[in-house]
């Protein structure tokens, strides 16, 4: 059965979409699914260092399309995880180094071998956004919970919709319960009022990410972390896993009305 | 009278469908000489073409994916969306499906337009879908939107404007310089209403949203219950 491309993209940058991209990776991959992450951030990689593989680097995705290398040449196998693998961006190229249908032809072939085949997008709705939308049959929406993020979003999922990619599904990125529960953040319930569409995951603000991105080691493999287990479960989501909203990922609903009702709350 | 056609230079046709733009390129001439045509049309007219989502309908051509993804990231250097080819071509259906388009219109065509059965009645575009933020609908005659419109997205119609749904955008009524057009919505919270040349801004919400009606009345915005009268 060929495998799924998963597109994770965003409309504002920098809300956590390679964070995402490498947490659900390694998440599937220790599951035992083949993965194969593609960072189409040309000009502005840094999946690789997230995933801790930045020194073995030796050919790029812009390599690939323009037939400097073979496919398995620019593939870096991951150290911890056998099953995963990365396809770096080039540094040195801007993004049109690569167009649509490269993208698509080559997802065309990953498809043959991996069981997943995850696009960490660019920020914007340029020709990166494109490039990664194009071969997607799913696509992940990242956001966090701020006004400007979430009005992004809502371009990038008409965009989306437009390319006939829908409908998107909704992580929602950096929640934090204390905010949420001082009415200072917007919540779950009301992101997805705004957006209408399903929601994949939600992942709690937590430190453990900054620490684990600067090491090198998604946050997924940590079995103490709470953003590790939110990735994990969204992983098991996709697999078709039916995982309930761990309380944490559920701030302002029901646990904390309950926690306010009996007066404890902070 | 026809024009006997004197060079085999291919002709490009567009108009509007439900959602998007058809353009129809013909059966002359070479491919690359279609694709400059079609992209002198949509260059003349970049403007109009910004942000729309087109299906190119190509005959009897066979094309291969090399040209097809060509013109598609041609194309989406323009904004423009290309989300379908349609061909008799079965080699040009596959190569369509291979790069992951559709190769038929979501919904079947339109029959053929015959006179209106009844005189009464204006001009419409009817919008079955949520517009989300960026999207922009202009349209001369009346607008109606089955579905809800984001913050960010506006509607500028000559007419009035109808939301069977919840309206957070902006809305031009009467964008033409007419004051008795109306906006309805089945829950009128705008970011901002025009009706002609008149702006208001959107009153803070009062507990549960009911149909409203907005119109001009002594020079000013004002939204009323819809009862119907
Ligand atoms: N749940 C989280 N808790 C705390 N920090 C986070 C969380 N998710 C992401 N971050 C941090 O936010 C920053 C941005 O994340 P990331 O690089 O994944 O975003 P991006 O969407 O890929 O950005 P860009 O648009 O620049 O590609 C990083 O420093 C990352 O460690
Ligand atoms: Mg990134």
């Amino acid at each position: 059965m060929p495998g799924t491309v998963l597109t994770i993209t965003s409309g504002k940058g920098g809300v956590g979409k390679t964070t995402a991209t490498a947490n659900i990776a390694a998440a599937l991959a220790s599951r035992g699914e083949k993965v194969v992450c593609l960072d189409a951030d040309i000009g502005l990689r840094n999946l690789d260092l997230v995933l801790g593989l930045e020194n073995r680097i030796v050919y790029d995705l812009v390599d690939v399309v323009e037939g400097r290398c073979r496919l398995r040449q620019a593939m870096i196998r991951d150290k911890r995880l056998p099953n995963l693998f990365l396809i770096p961006a080039a540094q040195t190229r801007d993004k049109t180094a690569v167009s649509p249908t490269d993208m698509v032809q080559l997802c065309n072939e990953l498809r043959q071998d991996y069981d997943w085949v995850l696009i960490d997008s660019p920020a914007g709705i340029e020709r990166g956004f494109r490039n990664a939308i194009a071969p997607a049959d799913q696509v992940l929406v990242v956001t966090n919970p701020e006004v400007s993020a979430v009005r992004d979003a809502d371009r990038i999922i008409g965009l989306i919709e437009a390319e006939e990619k829908g409908p998107a599904r909704l992580l929602l990125n950096r929640l934090n319960p204390a905010l949420v529960r001082e009415g200072n953040m917007l919540d779950a319930e009301d992101v997805l009022e705004l957006l209408a569409i399903d929601l994949l995951g939600v992942v709690p603000e937590d430190e453990s990410v900054v620490v684990s991105a600067n090491r090198g080691t998604p946050v997924a493999l940590d079995a103490n972390s709470r953003a590790g287990l939110a990735f994990r479960n969204i992983a098991r989501r996709l697999l078709g896993e039916d995982v309930p909203l761990m309380p944490l990922e559920d701030s302002g609903g029901l646990l904390q009305r309950l926690g306010r009702l009996f007066g404890k709350g902070d | 009278m026809e024009k006997p056609v004197s060079s085999s230079r291919p002709k490009v046709a567009i108009k509007g469908i439900r959602d998007g733009l058809l353009v129809t390129v013909d059966d002359a001439g070479a491919w690359e000489d279609a694709q400059e045509a079609l992209l002198e049309a949509i260059g003349s007219q970049a403007e109009f073409f910004q942000g729309a989502r087109v299906a190119l309908d190509v005959g009897t051509r066979p094309l291969k994916a090399a040209q097809m993804g060509k013109l598609r990231d041609l194309l989406g250097d323009f904004g423009i969306t290309l989300w379908a080819v349609v061909s008799e071509s079965p080699k040009t259906q596959e190569t369509a499906r291979s790069l992951g388009m559709a190769t038929r219109l979501s919904r079947p065509a339109p029959a053929p337009r015959r006179p209106a059965p009844s005189p009464a009645g204006e001009e419409a575009l009817l919008v079955h879908r949520t517009l989300r933020s960026g999207m922009r609908i202009a349209f001369p005659g009346h607008v109606v939107v089955i579905g809800n419109v984001h913050p960010g997205a506006e509607i500028v119609a000559g007419g009035n404007i109808v939301v069977w749904g919840r309206l957070r955008g902006v809305a031009h009524a009467g964008a033409d310089g007419n004051e008795s057009a109306v906006v309805c919505a089945l829950d009128l919270s705008p970011t901002q209403l025009r009706i002609a040349g008149r702006v208001a801004t959107a009153p803070p919400r009062r507990g549960r949203p009911a149909p409203e009606m907005a119109s001009v009345k002594d020079g000013q915005v004002v939204a009323e219950p819809w009862d119907g009268k």
